[in-house]
């Protein structure tokens, strides 16, 4: 193949790719942003049609949990994920996402092992740690309020 | 109508956020969660976290940092009714309904599905 010089560092240029993380982050902005405005209108939507304002709360959540394990079931959460990245995560469909994907990968491995313990191998820790987190907080806001 | 724009807004800096700590620090997914719960838990300890769900809405608490604000919510408002036993069941009274939810629809959508075979 013939090139010169210039046309080399032009055909660098073109196939070189682009900084990732600009990419990347305005992509997690992107998505992570669409998901929340989502729930939000989730939330309007429950409650114009006359839901209890305590109960949207739970049933916001509840309602994006369900949507995650099923579009994970049928494979496009982690499509969409691959494009997405942080942005698919960080939402509680991320964390939905992380029990329902290796629960299905590893159900082979029985219904106790596979099934019942895959799906706490990325929520097992988030619970941990939450409420080890909880408990420490909900310790010093009692003892503040003793003294 | 502005608190679709702040949701939006908030919610995607959060992913953004976690977005620059995946390709800067080489955090896993598991980690960035983790962080994120605590973070949460921590922010609403010191009252940052509740100004932030009462501008953006689900904007604040659907990513994971919400998790922590119910943990730490569900808390304060235990200790306020029962006392010190109160540290030790409000946090899960608060995430009751997303962790069981979490449970039975995907145990359920597990049974249902099989996985791809990997590439």
């Amino acid at each position: 193949m013939d090139i010169n010089e210039k046309e080399y560092k032009e055909y660098c240029k073109k196939h070189a790719k682009h900084s990732p993380l600009i990419k990347d982050t305005l992509m997690a902005f992107l998505f992570g942003g669409l998901i929340c405005m989502a729930a939000e209108g989730l939330f309007e939507f429950y409650l114009y049609i006359g839901i209890a304002k305590e109960i949207v709360k739970t049933l916001v959540p509840i309602t994006l949990i369900f949507l995650s394990a099923l579009t994970t079931g049928i494979g496009i959460y982690d499509d969409l994920a691959k494009i997405a990245g942080a942005g698919t995560l960080v939402p509680i469909t991320g964390f939905a996402n992380a029990v329902v994907s290796p629960a299905i990968d590893d159900k082979s491995e029985g219904m106790i092992m596979g099934v019942g313990a895959k799906m706490f191998t990325i929520a097992g820790p988030v619970i941990v740690y939450g409420v080890l987190s909880s408990v420490i907080y909900g310790l010093i806001y009692w003892f503040v309020g003793v003294i | 109508m502005m608190k679709f724009l702040w949701s939006f807004l908030i919610g995607g800096l959060l992913c953004a956020a976690a977005q620059v700590l995946i390709d800067k620090t080489k955090l896993t997914p598991a980690r960035i969660l983790v962080l994120y719960v605590t973070l949460g838990v921590l922010l609403t300890a010191v009252g940052v976290y509740k100004p932030l769900v009462e501008l953006a809405g689900c904007g604040a608490t659907t990513p994971l940092t919400g998790f922590g604000y119910s943990l730490a919510e569900g808390v304060k408002n235990a200790v306020d009714e029962k006392g010190i036993i109160g540290a030790f069941t409000g946090g899960l009274t608060g995430t009751a309904g997303g962790i069981t939810a979490a449970v039975v629809f995907g145990y359920i959508i597990t049974l249902i599905f099989n996985g791809r075979p990997r590439d």
